[in-house]
């Protein structure tokens, strides 16, 4: 569904991926894990056209779609949750909701609405929420809301960068199985992640990223019981 | 930044301290005036407040293209110069009915802010603020050109809306046209109010101002925002122009005066604060017009730019404004 293939990309001289090559299949999860500085956002940021890429290709369902702008990749079907959530705080959690489906405005109005629907069948506590400013909401409501602004625009593919980041086990473990929820719907999960042991435990697939590159890949049941794996990133 | 939002949001001491410190200023010197000068002083406020809501507007027109593209745009003023200029060749000289002159003038100043934008900001959409920034000075320059050669250099009066017989208004001689101006800048706000609060498009941009990254993966496109920004604040800019200009005359050269002053008030407000341009704009043309009252009339423009100075050096970012967010 996702590939890429050789990508790099620089930040001013710096090189924070060096010609990674990374594949993500239609209806699996596949994780990217590795240490902190590893290059698993500028990824993530590379694909979705933050920044451009200055080789190597991104092909998204035989489209190549390397550098387009943003909003082109957003109207191609992949969404994503940035790192630290980035909900519009000022806003409402509905107004927040409802600019995910942005790309949607002017048709598909009733289907908007049963997706809002849809998520909040995911995240009870965002309909509860609604018209709080979400700036207001805990760590773990907001976690929510960027997941459920993300599904608002109905991507085909959906990017995750560290969903757990600076949140209790609990919840932690709760958005985890939304996102088994998903996948079991149907959705292509592409989840980058720092605590490896759940993304492992949760993926089909994975790929552990060391300055740059891809140090190691695999089923992610036989990472699991990689011993680098185990000694360096589960230990 | 502040936002697009018509609440000022959890103010700060120092920054409660400096509201209060301004409102106590300017009531007293509203005050001191009234008591003073009686119902000329009463006059004298309310062409202040007449030429303050213009200021307002135009501050409205920087802080919308500042919020959106981080651009300070100087050709702002030269928005207003087209609207009078247009104003005057299709009412007053053409003959249109004031309201047909209305639109047609908005329309026409509209289009060319779009198209300015495409053809100018657009192509140069990866190069550094300041490079943009000096484009909207020649783009001004280039207008101002245009307009001297199109209706030379003499200011040229303009028709009022509805006469000039000055109608009596709580003991004081006001112009109708004063009225006009206080509609006009009230429509125009609630206007763009709806915009940004109500309206998805106005929402995004919002959410581009605070967070571009996250406006971004939902699909908002800068480059839309940035022609959005440029039509409304073309378009606020050339009604402010035209709704004034039968008040002050207008002329080629009309909009530096108007977009300082603008500025002046956009900056007193806090840049990107669409309250703010509101207060700044009033304050700054109530105190203006109380200058002009008391001291001899030259001095009357030094009082924009001693706040320029005043704010740039003790609150750059406006008394409404929030100091910009630290990045993380
Ligand atoms: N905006 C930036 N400017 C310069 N260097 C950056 C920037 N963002 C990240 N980097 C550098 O790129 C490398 C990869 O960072 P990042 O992609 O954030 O890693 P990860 O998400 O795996 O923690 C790091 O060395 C980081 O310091
Ligand atoms: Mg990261």
């Amino acid at each position: 569904m996702l590939r890429v293939e050789k990508l790099s990309t620089f930040y001013g001289n710096i090189q924070a991926l060096r010609e990674i090559t990374i594949r993500a299949r239609r209806g699996n999860i596949t994780t990217i894990i590795g240490a902190n500085g590893a290059g698993k956002t500028t990824l993530l940021r590379t694909v979705t056209g933050l920044i451009k890429a200055r080789n190597g290709l991104v092909i998204y369902e035989d489209r190549d779609i390397t550098n387009l702008q943003p909003n082109r990749i957003v109207h191609a079907g992949i969404s994503m949750v940035p790192q630290g959530r980035q909900v519009f705080g000022d806003m409402t959690v509905a107004e927040n909701l409802a600019l995910g489906a942005y790309v949607r405005r002017r048709k598909e109005r009733a289907e908007v609405r049963q997706d809002l629907d849809m998520v909040f069948g995911l995240f009870p506590v965002l309909e509860e929420r609604r018209k709080q400013s979400a700036g207001t909401l805990s760590g773990g409501e907001q976690q929510m809301l960027a997941v459920g602004r993300a599904l608002m625009s109905r991507p085909r593919l959906l990017l995750l960068d560290e969903p757990s980041m600076g949140l209790a086990p609990k919840v932690i473990q709760s958005i985890f199985k939304t996102l088994h929820r998903l996948h079991e719907q149907g959705l292509t999960i592409l989840l980058v992640e720092q605590d490896a042991k759940i993304a492992l435990e949760t993926a089909d697939y994975g790929y552990v990223m060391r300055t740059g590159r891809v140090a190691l890949e695999g089923p992610a049941d036989e990472l699991l019981e990689n011993e680098e794996v185990k000694r360096i990133y589960l230990g | 930044m502040e936002y697009w939002e018509f609440h000022v949001g959890r103010a700060d001491r120092r920054q409660r301290a400096l509201l209060v410190g301004s409102a106590v200023f300017v009531g007293l010197v509203i005050a001191a005036t009234l008591i003073s000068k009686g119902s000329t002083g009463f006059q004298w406020i309310v062409s202040g407040i007449t030429v303050g809501s213009i200021y307002a507007l135009i501050a409205m027109g920087f802080s919308v293209i500042y919020s959106s593209t981080r651009v300070i745009n100087f050709a702002q003023g030269e928005f207003s110069m087209l609207g009078g200029m247009l104003m005057y060749s299709l009412s007053t000289r053409g003959g249109l009915p004031p309201w047909l002159g209305f639109i047609f003038s908005v329309l026409i100043v509209t289009a060319i802010g779009a198209a300015l934008e495409r053809l100018t900001i657009h192509p140069m959409r990866d190069q550094s603020v300041i490079t943009i920034i000096i484009i909207t000075i020649g783009i001004a320059i280039a207008l101002r050109a245009v307009a001297k050669w199109i209706w030379g250099t003499d200011p040229v009066k303009i028709a009022s809306f509805s006469g000039d017989s000055p109608i009596r208004f709580l003991g004081a001689a006001v112009v109708p046209q004063s009225f006009w101006v206080f509609g006009f800048a009230i429509v125009v706000v609630i206007l763009v109010f709806l915009f940004f609060n109500r309206t998805l498009l106005g929402k995004g941009m919002r959410a581009a101002a605070t967070n571009s990254d996250a406006a971004s993966l939902v699909g908002v496109s800068s480059s839309t925002s940035s022609l959005i920004a440029w039509t409304i604040a073309a378009a606020v800019g050339a009604a402010a122009g035209i709704v004034i200009a039968p008040i002050n005359f207008a002329g080629y050269n009309f909009g530096i005066m108007l977009g300082l002053k603008g500025f002046t008030a956009a900056v007193l407000g806090g840049l990107g604060s669409a309250p703010g341009a509101v207060v700044g704009g009033l304050v700054l043309g109530v105190l203006e017009t109380i200058t002009a009252g008391v001291f001899p009339s030259g001095y009357k423009d030094a009082v924009a730019f001693l706040i320029l100075i005043l704010v740039l050096l003790i609150r750059p970012q406006g008394l409404l404004g929030r100091a910009e967010d630290v990045k993380v």
